[in-house]
């Protein structure tokens, strides 16, 4: 997917103003593109260099924070929180499994099986984002409650004893995950399969192939760019998520993420906190810039605008 | 890559019409497989939010909405009679309209260049506005507060507006591109041909063209910004929005009222979705 | 800065704080009125004060007060269910209205406090950089972050010649506490006792101390704090130890006896505690005393104990914040609240430990007063050594420590492993 260029205007217009050719014209994108660009540089580049110099300095609230170069804070930071950080890194791994098998036949549903309602199937899948997923992660606190319609369902039928809760355990916070995120794995897959030509299943048909190794050998592998989008739009924000581990979670399933939220809210141990946040972020977004590497970033941006 | 294997498959023609498909019974009962399933996981995505909507109905006695004590409307007639909510909901739709205004004029201006022009530094910019997307939102929470830190900056509305904009102008951007790329240059061109300065063919001839992606852009941003939570929480300072109001109430208990403005803002979704749908329905015919 | 050292003699620091009588009233009093008549065109003049010295510092603040006066206006910011509301409109405030017509002053109220330790850290940054909050009244409870405030210089200290009704009416525990000797800073709002709630009926036995709470047949239906004060301190108790005279050898005798719950607990919670309990998730949970007297009011059927191995009592206090726009409204609000009859009012529907113990009596007559249900819940209320402990009660119940930082350092490493796992 190659952006269009136009050609500059070969001869200047009859009533144009001849300054309009040639350099002023060359310099409309970078004019185009300097407020966006500005902003982003303000808020996203220079605050992460900031909180990079944050995590080296030392101090505390009272007496303030000096720039000391102190890049021990690193390893401390890791060595005190790993259990954290690869917890967050296995429910991240995980939720993102759950959502391929939950959510590539869905996709797979909509885009072959969909016909003139395509677009209705679709829009029933967005739909529950339309509210907030704050209050959609309460309303399955609320329902998975021990004494709500689903558990004291199962207890009357005896599937369950009376000890038994699903929340405050990881299952409820990975299922929290898998729910909020499927989406974001769906939408990209759905693309991807919408792309592969009919008749690719035609000609596989009259190949004699079944409609299972049509699959296996065809679609499948057509689809794999969206599926890659797919686990980097959702194994990124998962692993930094902690609203769901906040509400739904228990004992030993703290996130990486609650963790930051605690050392720069409750402990305002900032230099901590920025070195956690900046760990994070770089192990995530080595994954994130080998995959632009090898893959391109135009899956990615292509279900984003999706 | 697909229209270039179709392409090639495409040259030996079928000499027959596609074989009748065969129905064993094997194959009828496996076909309802697929469409069960997705009708299943539908279901499981929208049952939070019936849950919700019933809810918001509930007759509560006391602070808890826990159990179902009958029907009644007095939620919605008393819909903001919280006033902490209220504040919150009314700090959620400002802010959420200044950002959207914000990220839509600069996503659209970045969406364009993108989509239309190749210059020195696009590719640098895409990779920007990928990082953006990609990183995740505590770690763009964080570094901006350590930013408001360091500088000293008291964390309030404004910090807010700061962030949302931040993170929804690079949705805005790749929507805007995305329709940018299939817009076919012949129309600014003849508009130059008849002699309308770059504003005028902006205005009158790109911009409408272009408007459904603006306002898809434009809507993603608004939806984004009403959403929030981790960025907002930690850049918040005081000032509480919708989503941290509700996040913070579960020690009082969650009050109906919530549910009733959940369902309210769903039901506005819903419409300008459906609405949207319809009106490009009509404009393709 | 002076007023914060606590190892001043408290009527030293409150004859700092207080009006004195000047060298030159004295002299005029002494009866040299003839003689003055004379030496009125001459005289020595009085000693230079340095500007260095807790004189000078109480010159200060009474130049400050007396340049404060009444605005109309008062910002108050509080925690959520911790004032009394009509009960058919959620947002009136009786007591506040009965303010606003007795001193002309309007009340802006908010609950923008959810916990001290987040609460300090919103508004850090805005008085760091000279900013005000945006109030002039806030409510933080003892301990770590009302430590910080008055280190940190951050509250403005009162005016001692407006707390008379404060003096007359405040009860020993309200009085000249050892986080704010001679109430520099501070008056208390509402003191509380962290113990144990819990739902009768589903536990099937009477819970009485804090051991209760680590047997097997309540697994997973156990709630417990993640804060690094009410936690710490009860595991102290439940150790046998006097938190506020405990050593670091103790705090990790502590943290092996949460340590050994740690299987049985379903959740370390923030305050939403008393959500899970009253739905059921919980069966029996660390809590406060007033959340479970208001959650029976509503309905629920649990009961609180304060455990016999001791619990944590904590103060939360009224104080006024740096650069307060209206610190004479706080002012006039804080000493108003402490005549007995509003502090009954508050109580009654606050149901925390008042600290005006003469609003007992009110309490006991309006129950006589009352009939039906409203009898029976003042009668509870009057009786209540939640809301008004016996002296033998006290005995059980202890204060947080105070820690330095580098002590806060060590309890910290030790305790916040236990609810950050």
């Amino acid at each position: 997917m190659t952006a269009a260029t136009i050609a500059p205007p070969t001869a200047p217009p009859a009533t144009g103003k001849p300054r309009r050719a040639g350099w002023a014209a060359k310099l409309v994108p970078y004019w185009l593109v300097l407020p966006g660009w500005l902003w982003l540089a303000v808020f996203f580049i220079v605050p992460t260099v900031i909180m990079l110099s944050v995590s080296t300095m030392t101090g505390d609230i009272e007496a303030g924070f000096k720039q000391t170069f102190h890049w021990s804070t690193y390893t401390d930071a890791w060595s005190t929180y790993s259990v954290q950080f690869i917890r967050s890194l296995e429910y991240g791994a995980i939720a993102t499994l759950l959502c391929i098998l939950i959510g590539y036949p869905v996709a797979y549903w909509i885009a072959f099986r969909g016909g003139a309602h395509k677009s209705s199937l679709l829009f029933l899948l967005l739909l529950p984002f339309f509210v907030s997923f704050v209050i959609r992660t309460q309303s399955w606190n609320f329902m998975l409650s021990d004494n709500g319609m689903v558990l004291s369902r199962l207890r009357g039928w005896g599937v369950v004893s009376s000890h038994f809760h699903i929340l405050q355990s990881s299952t409820a916070v990975v299922g929290g995950l898998t729910y909020n995120f499927l989406p974001f794995m769906v939408l990209p897959i759905y693309v991807a399969l919408e792309r592969v030509d009919p008749a690719l299943l035609e000609a596989s048909a009259d190949l004699y192939a079944s409609k299972f190794t049509a699959l296996r050998k065809v679609v499948f592998p057509l689809s794999l760019p969206g599926v890659f989008a797919g686990v980097l739009l959702t194994f990124v924000p998962v692993a930094a998520d902690y609203v769901n581990s906040s509400i739904l979670g228990g004992p030993k399933t703290t996130m990486i993420g609650n963790i930051i939220q605690t050392q720069y809210f409750t402990n305002l141990n900032y230099p901590v906190a920025a070195a956690l946040s900046f760990i994070l972020m770089a192990i995530l977004l080595v994954g994130v810039f080998l995959y632009a590497r090898l893959l391109g970033t135009d899956d990615v941006l292509d279900a984003a605008a999706a | 890559m697909a229209s270039v294997t179709s392409q090639v498959l495409r040259a030996p023609e079928p000499t027959e019409p596609a074989k009748p498909k065969r129905r064993s019974a094997r194959r009828v009962s496996g076909r309802w497989l697929l469409p069960a399933w997705g009708w299943l996981v539908i279901a499981w995505l929208c049952a939070p939010i019936i849950v919700m909507i019933v809810f918001g109905f509930n007759n509560t006695t006391g602070k808890f909405n826990i159990r179902w004590q009958g029907f009644t409307l007095r939620n919605y007639r008393n819909v903001f009679g919280i006033d902490g909510l209220t504040n919150a909901l009314e700090n959620s739709l400002g802010i959420a309209a200044i950002s959207t205004v914000l990220a839509t004029i600069l996503g659209t201006f970045l969406g364009m260049a993108l989509g239309r022009y190749r210059f020195r530094g696009s590719g640098s910019v895409t990779l920007l506005l990928f990082a953006n997307i990609a990183a995740p939102e505590v770690v763009l929470g964080a570094a901006m507060l350590s930013m408001f830190l360091t500088l000293g900056v008291p964390r309030g509305y404004l910090t807010i507006v700061l962030a949302h904009v931040m993170f929804s102008l690079a949705y805005v951007a790749v929507t805007v591109r995305a329709r940018m790329v299939g817009l076919d240059p012949s129309m600014e061109e003849a508009a130059r041909d008849l002699g309308a300065g770059p504003v005028t063919t902006f205005f009158k001839v790109t911009l409408p063209i272009i408007m459904p992606g603006v306002l898809a852009g434009a809507l993603l941003a608004f939806a984004l910004s009403i959403d929030d939570y981790i960025i907002t929480s930690f850049n918040s300072g005081n000032t509480v929005t919708f989503p941290l109001y509700v996040f913070g109430a579960s020690r009082t208990g969650v009050p109906p009222q919530v549910n009733v403005m959940g369902t309210l803002i769903f039901m506005f979704g819903v419409l300008v979705a459906i609405f949207g749908a319809l009106s490009s329905r009509r404009k393709r015919v | 800065m002076p007023e914060s050292d606590p190892s001043l003699p408290p009527d030293l620091l409150r004859g700092l704080t207080s009006a004195r009588l000047s060298r030159r009233s004295a002299l005029q009093l002494g009866g040299l009125s003839a003689l003055s008549a004379v030496l009125a065109g001459c005289g020595i003049a009085g000693a230079q004060h340095s500007s260095l010295g807790l004189s000078a510092a109480r010159a200060e603040i009474t130049k400050f007060w007396a340049a404060h006066k009444k605005t109309g206006t008062l910002d108050f910011a509080n925690w959520p269910l911790y004032i009394d509301v009509d009960a058919k409109d959620k947002n009136v405030h009786p007591t506040l209205d009965a303010f606003t017509k007795q001193t002309g002053i309007k009340v802006k109220y908010s609950e923008p406090i959810q916990d001290s330790g987040s609460y300090f850290s919103k508004v850090q940054p805005q008085l760091a950089s000279g900013h005000g909050t945006g109030f002039d009244l806030m409510v933080i409870t003892n301990g770590l972050y009302l430590d910080k405030f008055i280190a940190l210089d951050y509250l403005v200290p009162l005016d001692q010649s407006a707390m008379s009704t404060f003096y007359a009416h405040a009860s020993d525990l309200a009085k000249n506490p050892s986080y704010d000797r001679g109430n520099v800073y501070t008056m208390p709002w509402q003191s509380g006792i962290t113990g144990i709630g819990y739902d009768p009926k589903k536990v099937g036995k009477k819970i009485t101390s804090w051991n209760d709470l680590l047997v097997p047949a309540l697994k997973g239906k156990v709630g417990m704090f993640a804060d690094t004060e009410d936690l710490p301190s009860s595991a102290l108790c439940a150790v046998g130890v006097n938190p506020e005279t405990s050593t670091p050898r103790d705090w990790h005798k502590a943290a092996a006896w949460l340590k050994k719950q740690q299987p049985l607990v379903r959740k370390y919670y923030e305050q939403d505690y008393i959500d899970a309990l009253s739905k059921g998730d919980l069966w029996a949970s660390m809590a406060w005393s007033g959340d479970i007297f208001q959650a029976n009011a509503s309905g629920a059927t649990l009961e609180f104990v304060v455990p016999s191995e001791g619990a944590p009592i904590w103060t939360d206090n009224m104080c006024i914040p740096a650069h307060a726009a209206h610190p004479r409204d706080a002012m006039t609000y804080m000493d108003w609240v402490y005549q007995p009859k509003i502090a009954a009012a508050l109580a009654e529907y606050i149901t925390y430990i008042t600290p005006v113990s003469d609003a007992h009596a009110v309490i006991a007559a309006d129950a006589k007063a009352a009939t039906g249900t409203d009898r029976t819940g003042l009668e509870q209320i009057a009786s209540s050594p939640l809301v008004f402990p016996s002296p033998s009660d006290f005995s059980r119940l202890h204060r947080f420590r105070v820690l330095t930082k580098a002590e806060e350092k060590v309890w910290n490493g030790i305790f916040e492993p236990i609810f950050q796992s």
